[in-house]
């Protein structure tokens, strides 16, 4: 009888199984580095129907964010603002600029401007701003340095990992609710001065953020 | 088999250079792996909607509404349906503007002038300037004129005309009537007036205590 199958093949099985492990780790690999928020979230920065610039008007101007985003200390969702907030200084500076039609335009019809909509929480999660604001959460820690971007893009990736690593250790981050406008405050004496001060503030205001899931999904 | 890892290899460069790498900024809506009742049929502060005409989710109230009763221990409420003239018109009973502060705006005068710092240097400053003098920031990009508040005009303004022009606007200022709440306005101008006595204190002014800190005899 001639032989069936060449010598080689003894190490077929062990090839076999090693391309499966590879082609294993190469999957999960995939699935870990895309299938998150890190990846599918973070980043995104539509084109928005006027090329506003929080560099310019933030950054430079150093107008505050609450000046704009006004329901953000009072309620649950930081309200974008409306073409009135804007024409308190565009009917007089650049008041005939083209980049501003769209607001004069919605300005003088009370339509709103088509914003686009960035940061986005699904609608199972229930999120809350002025509870964090309240407490001293700076925007900065889930939406970046806002201030230095022409265009908002979303910095962070909000994911539910993400918003457990600070209300597993809220000291790290909770500063006076004063400066959380401040986006580029950083604690003087740094790390060891920001845990310091949190821990004071997690004990004094009796700081607990909701670990359990009926806190953020209910 | 090398050819196969190879083949592999390649198929990885490939992918990875088509997906890219995390945080690569992109004007691409975001993937949804699972998008299971992420979306779900309500309705978002601020949200768009198929439904009504004009777009909107958020309704605006409809014309000719009334207010429903309301009673708070029988008493009659002020702020209901803004009925205390003095508090959300600033004007008396005769119509005239209010001087001075109404009673019913019942804040620790101490809050009262922190909480109006804080809401000043946020909505007014940029334009009127920390000191109140009409030299915020926009001045140097074409705002038209701000008026300092320092002049005898508006020193002796009443305190119910001040309200009324943070409510309705003045010129070329709009309405900060949506930004402000009647009780926030009130604060803001009693630290305007805060700031009009700073800037015509005299060394008479300052207590004893701070004096010589200051270098003042
Ligand atoms: C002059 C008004 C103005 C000021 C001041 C301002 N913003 Fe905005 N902001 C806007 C407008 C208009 C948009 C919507 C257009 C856009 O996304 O660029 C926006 C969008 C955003 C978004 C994205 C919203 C979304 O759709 O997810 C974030 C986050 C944000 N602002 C944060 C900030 C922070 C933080 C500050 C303070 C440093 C700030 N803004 C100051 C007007 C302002
Ligand atoms: C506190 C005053 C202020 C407010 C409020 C404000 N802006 Fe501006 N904006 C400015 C100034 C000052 C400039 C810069 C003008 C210059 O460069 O000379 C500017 C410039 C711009 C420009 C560039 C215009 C051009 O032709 O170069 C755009 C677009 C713009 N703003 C959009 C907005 C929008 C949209 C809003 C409302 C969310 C808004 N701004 C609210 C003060 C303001
Ligand atoms: C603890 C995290 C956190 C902090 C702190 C935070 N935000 Fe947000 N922000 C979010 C999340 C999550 C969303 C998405 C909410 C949603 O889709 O309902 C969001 C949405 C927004 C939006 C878009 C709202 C809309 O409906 O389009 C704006 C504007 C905004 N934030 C501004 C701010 C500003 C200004 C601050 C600081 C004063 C701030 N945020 C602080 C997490 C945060
Ligand atoms: C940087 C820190 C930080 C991040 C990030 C953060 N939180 Fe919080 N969260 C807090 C603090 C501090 C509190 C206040 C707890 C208190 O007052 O006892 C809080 C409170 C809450 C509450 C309770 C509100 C209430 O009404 O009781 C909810 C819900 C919540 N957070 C949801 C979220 C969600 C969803 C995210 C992610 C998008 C998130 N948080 C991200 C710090 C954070
Ligand atoms: C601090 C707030 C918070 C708490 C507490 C929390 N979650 Fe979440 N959860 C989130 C956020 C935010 C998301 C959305 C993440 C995203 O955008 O992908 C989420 C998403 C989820 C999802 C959907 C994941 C997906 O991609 O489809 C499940 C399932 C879930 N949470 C279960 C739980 C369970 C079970 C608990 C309790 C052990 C819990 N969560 C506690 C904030 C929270």
């Amino acid at each position: 009888m001639s032989k069936l199958f060449p010598k080689s093949a003894n190490k077929l099985p062990l090839q076999i199984i090693i391309l499966v492990f590879v082609l294993g780790g190469i999957a999960t690999a995939a699935t870990t580095y895309y299938a998150t928020n890190k990846y599918t979230n973070v980043g995104y920065a539509p084109v928005q129907p006027v090329p506003f610039s929080h560099a310019l008007h933030s950054g430079q101007l150093g107008i505050d964010c609450r000046y704009c985003h006004v329901g953000v200390d009072k309620g649950p969702t930081s309200t974008v603002p409306t073409a009135q907030t804007c024409m308190n200084c565009h009917n007089q500076v650049k008041a005939d600029s083209p980049l501003l039609q769209v607001v004069r335009d919605s300005y003088a019809s009370g339509d709103p401007v088509p914003w686009v909509k960035v940061h986005q929480a699904p609608d199972y999660v229930y999120f809350n701003h002025s509870v964090h604001i309240a407490r001293g959460v700076s925007c900065v820690e889930c939406h970046g340095q806002v201030d230095q971007m022409d265009v908002v893009h979303q910095a962070k990736p909000l994911s539910m990992g993400f918003c457990l690593d600070c209300h597993r250790e809220p000291e790290k981050f909770v500063r006076d609710p004063k400066l959380v406008t401040q986006l580029d405050w950083k604690h003087p004496r740094g790390v060891e001065g920001q845990l310091e001060d949190g821990k004071k503030f997690v004990h004094d205001w009796n700081i607990k953020p909701p670990q359990s899931c009926s806190g953020c999904h209910r | 088999m090398r050819y196969v890892y190879l083949t592999i290899f390649l198929i990885v460069v490939l992918g990875v250079s088509i997906m890219g790498f995390r945080g690569s900024i992109s004007t691409r809506s975001p993937l949804e792996v699972f998008p299971d009742m992420d979306h779900q049929a309500k309705y978002k502060p601020q949200a768009e909607s198929a439904f009504f005409a004009d777009g909107r989710a958020d309704r605006p109230r409809i014309p000719g509404t009334v207010a429903y009763a309301r009673t708070s221990g029988g008493e009659a409420d002020g702020s209901f349906l803004r009925a205390d003239q003095a508090v959300f018109e600033g004007k008396d009973a005769s119509g005239a503007w209010v001087k001075g502060f109404p009673t019913a705006v019942t804040i620790d005068p101490a809050q009262l002038l922190e909480r109006g710092q804080d809401r000043y240097v946020i909505y007014c400053a940029p334009c009127h300037g920390g000191l109140g003098d009409g030299n915020g920031i926009t001045k140097q990009y074409g705002m038209g004129a701000t008026p300092t508040f320092h002049d005898e005009r508006l020193r002796t303004l009443a305190e119910g005309e001040i309200f009324n022009v943070i409510t309705h606007g003045k010129g070329n200022m709009l309405s900060y009537a949506d930004k402000l709440p009647a009780e926030d306005r009130w604060a803001v101008i009693a630290y305007m007036r805060a700031l009009q006595r700073a800037a015509h204190a005299t060394p008479a002014d300052v207590p004893p205590g701070h004096k010589s800190k200051l270098g003042i005899k």
